[in-house]
């Protein structure tokens, strides 16, 4: 089932030398599944998300032949209805929760304001469906971080925290943004862990963002490979060994490996004719 | 080379981010750290140069103890490589101004040569010379900082997380550069990362560390062959092959 | 990133000064001032202020050329006396039959003064005090800025008052206690930004390349604050010319018959009423010149203050 299309998704940036596109033309379709957009810096891969939520930063513009997500048009939807589809049905985790919680409330109330537009009158309600919220994030101790703020978290539980925020309305899609880059690769594993839950669980639809080859490979069911604002490769995560975009294969085999010595370590000729 | 004996770092606060650490690296060895957010590895790099305080311990380079403050000796013969490369270049000085300090502040007068030969050796050629660090990527910033650390032609460099901002290609062009420095120089690295694939690509031996304390070391051929002792190497070695989706607790 | 195929076509020097890839020092620097340059022009309050500011240097250069009257000497008092503006007198006489709009002229001389000292006085010391409490830190900080706050607790008027009752009256007293009095707000935000740039890995980087203290305040710490002082400076501009002119105001700065803007309003005071022009013309001048600098003094903060730059 499809839940998210996408067809070619441009977005433009201008620049003192005129506009400068850095999605140039993505499609891919989403069902109930982990999707993973690889790519390195400058790719697009972070811009594609932002532009499925309307998040993309002014002054850039967004265009595409189709863009809908469960048969709603994102094109033509206003800003309330954006807002209300983002605070509800779709949401995003960022990379860093230092900048993505805010600082002078407790997480408590943060996790309750999101269920604020939700049809949850009572407050102990809310309360009670917070608190379950922070225990399937695996927040050992719910009811400390309920009252707790921000800054009194660690990286970990805050990015937990606001994994939380951000599943507690129960969105059909997520698009998590470099969500465990910030995090210790032991932490970055049990974060992956809830997500995977939450898939599996309750049938939502993610895309994962990263530059980590590795994770994306081990974690994703599908993966769409990004260079300069394109999708070079689109390919079943299982399969990733046997990619045939030179660029893919770049990338997976720069890596330093464990268990072979590679010296020195392939590097990446970048041809230019991958960004025409 | 260089002798780490029982060291401890406290900050001022009382922070003790390093709880009696010891090692020694031999001449020309690459030796890494590898420990997760606050383990107190890159406190480790500070304390050798001087950046952190060293509340308690012996440190000791070509057997002799280390003064503080660090003698201008000591800056020719240590150098350091930073994590962040958008971090560690000053903004508004050029690639110029930036590798003419350090030979100013020594008294070297062959500025020119130095400078042309130094870029053209970490890969990027005279034609950078009067950037701005803004007119660089990623890259090519930290190929300059590896550049100011290797002016002085010093014998021992220190790195911390020298590409843990880069992206993987970027990455790999990086490691490469240092491996072959090493080599043709025969420097003396002692190389600190999260990442033990980077870690078992670039050294023969190294430590783990967690929570200020060393937790064990080993050969990168242990590391290959999975002979780690303690459960925290094990776990770290896990999560260094990816995700796994069946828990393993 | 792909740029368009319709990039427009860049004259050679334009070309040059905007090379990503400068050949030589000099290319390196003037690219780089072009660029801020380029970002200021297209500020259009800021040009104002610009112009508003290079018009005060001209005139002051150009005084005795311009002004068509001698400021101090006055004409026949009984014929010529608070004469309102005409096409003899364009900002009429004042009442020792004096040119005004000459008197305007030669007064911006005075002011361009007491900027161009207090500029050169003040902001050094700021600098000074604040790099070097904020990068030793520990006790030196300490004093430093308690100094900074004794002389922060003083309402600056006041304290310009007690140095120049102490000195005397008189244009030069009254810049010495303008500028004793206005480095302490330089100095704290000269400290505040040393404080977030001497953590950084390129201070760390330059002291392991073993630069001593002086070498890495002057050479690494101070360029950095500089935009910020220097936007703090202009801003303040327009009210050290008021504090100047509430000196002269009061009788205490520059002294009769030097036409100092202030001075000239203190006089105009018995005269508001039937001769709104005698004191209306100076304040005109103080109040234009205070926008300029004001002007100036965003236009710059929006090209040099990366914080405040997207």
């Amino acid at each position: 089932m499809t839940l998210l299309t996408v067809e070619n998704l441009r977005v433009t940036f201008p620049t003192r030398r005129g506009p400068s596109e850095v999605v140039r033309g993505v499609t891919f379709t989403l069902g109930r599944e982990r999707l993973g957009i690889v790519g390195e810096s400058g790719s697009g891969k972070s811009q594609t998300g932002r532009a499925i939520l309307g998040l993309t930063p002014p002054p850039g513009m967004i265009a595409a032949d189709r863009l809908s997500f469960d048969g709603i048009n994102l094109l033509n939807a206003s800003r309330a209805e954006m807002r209300s589809l983002r605070g509800g049905r779709m949401s995003m985790v960022m990379q860093d929760p230092k900048f993505s919680l805010n600082p002078v409330m407790t997480i408590g109330s943060q996790i309750m304001e999101a269920l604020k537009f939700h049809g949850h009158s009572s407050r102990s309600e809310k309360k009670a469906r917070a608190i379950a919220m922070l225990e399937a994030v695996q927040i050992r101790d719910p009811e400390r971080v309920f009252r707790a703020y921000p800054h009194e978290l660690s990286g970990g539980m805050g990015q937990r925290a606001m994994i939380a925020m951000m599943l507690v309305t129960e969105p059909d899609l997520l698009i998590a943004d470099e969500p465990t880059s910030a995090l210790d690769v032991t932490v970055q594993i049990e974060v992956l862990r809830i997500l995977d839950r939450l898939v599996a669980d309750r049938g939502m639809g993610l895309i994962f963002i990263s530059h980590d080859m590795r994770l994306v490979s081990s974690f994703c069911d599908r993966v769409l490979v990004m260079y300069a604002g394109r999708v070079v490769e689109e390919l079943k995560a299982s399969e990733l060994s046997r990619a045939k975009h030179p660029y893919t294969q770049g990338l997976l085999n720069c890596l330093p490996k464990l268990d072979n010595d590679v010296r020195p370590l392939p590097t990446l000729n970048r041809d230019g004719a991958w960004a025409l | 080379m260089i002798d780490i004996r029982d060291l401890h770092v406290t900050f001022d606060g009382g922070v003790r981010a390093v709880r009696g650490v010891s090692f020694a690296v031999a001449r020309g060895e690459s030796y890494g750290i590898v420990g997760e957010s606050g383990s107190g590895k890159s406190t480790v790099l500070r304390a050798i140069c001087g950046l952190a305080p060293t509340s308690a311990g012996h440190l000791l380079i070509d057997g002799k103890e280390l003064t503080s403050p660090r003698s201008p000796d000591f800056y020719r013969r240590v150098q350091m490589v930073f994590q962040d490369p958008y971090a560690s270049l000053h903004p508004r000085h050029t690639v110029d101004r930036v590798l003419s300090e350090p030979l100013a502040i020594h008294g070297f007068t062959d500025h020119e040569t130095r400078i042309e030969r130094a870029l053209t050796e970490v890969g990027l050629g005279p034609s950078f010379r009067f950037r701005y660090p803004h007119q660089l990527s990623g890259g090519q910033r930290q190929r300059v900082a590896v550049a100011r650390a290797l002016i002085l032609e010093p014998q021992v460099l220190l790195l911390d997380e020298p590409t843990s901002a880069l992206d993987a290609s970027i990455q790999a062009e990086v490691l490469n550069l240092l491996d072959r420095l090493r080599t043709e120089r025969g420097l003396t690295y002692v190389m600190v990362s999260h990442d033990l694939a980077v870690v078992a690509h670039m050294c023969d031996r190294l430590l783990v560390m967690q929570h200020g304390q060393a937790v064990e070391e080993l050969t990168r051929d242990a590391l290959r062959a999975h002979q780690a002792t303690t459960p925290y190497t094990q776990q770290l070695l896990a999560a260094s092959e990816g995700y796994k989706p069946a828990p393993v607790q | 990133m792909t740029l368009s195929p319709e990039t427009p076509a860049l004259s050679p020097r334009r070309e040059w000064l905007l090379s990503e890839q400068p050949a030589s020092r000099r290319q390196a620097r003037l690219g780089q001032v072009y660029r801020t340059w380029l970002t200021f022009r297209s500020n259009p309050l800021a040009m104002v202020g610009l112009v508003i500011i290079l018009a005060l240097i001209l005139v002051a250069i150009f005084a005795p050329l311009l002004a068509p009257y001698n400021p101090i000497q006055g004409g026949d008092l009984r014929t010529e006396r608070l004469l309102p503006p005409s096409w003899a007198h364009w900002m009429g006489t004042d009442d020792q039959g004096r040119d005004i709009l000459s008197r305007v002229i030669h007064g911006s001389r005075l002011t361009l003064v007491v900027v161009i000292l207090v500029a050169v006085i003040a902001t050094p010391i700021g600098l000074a005090v604040g790099t070097t409490a904020g990068y030793f830190g520990g006790w030196v900080d300490a004093a430093l800025m308690r100094l900074t706050d004794i002389f922060l607790a003083f309402p600056r008027l006041i304290l310009a008052l007690a140095f120049v009752a102490a000195l005397g009256p008189g244009i030069e007293n009254a810049i010495i206690a303008i500028a004793i009095t206005s480095w302490p707000p330089y100095a704290r935000l000269a400290r505040a930004e040393t404080l977030t740039i001497r953590g950084q890995d390129y201070i760390n980087a330059i002291r392991l390349q073993g630069a001593r203290s002086p070498r890495i305040i002057w050479g690494h710490v101070v360029p950095l604050c500089l935009p910020s002082v220097i936007i703090r400076v202009t801003l303040d501009m327009a009210g050290i010319i008021l504090t100047a002119a509430g000196l002269g105001f009061l009788g205490l700065g520059a002294q009769p018959p030097m036409p100092e803007w202030g001075a000239m309003i203190a006089t105009g005071r018995k005269y508001i009423v039937d001769q709104w022009w005698v004191a209306t013309m100076p304040g005109l001048a103080i109040f234009a010149v205070s926008l300029g600098f004001n002007f100036l003094g965003d236009g710059l903060r929006d090209v040099l203050d990366p914080k405040a730059r997207k």
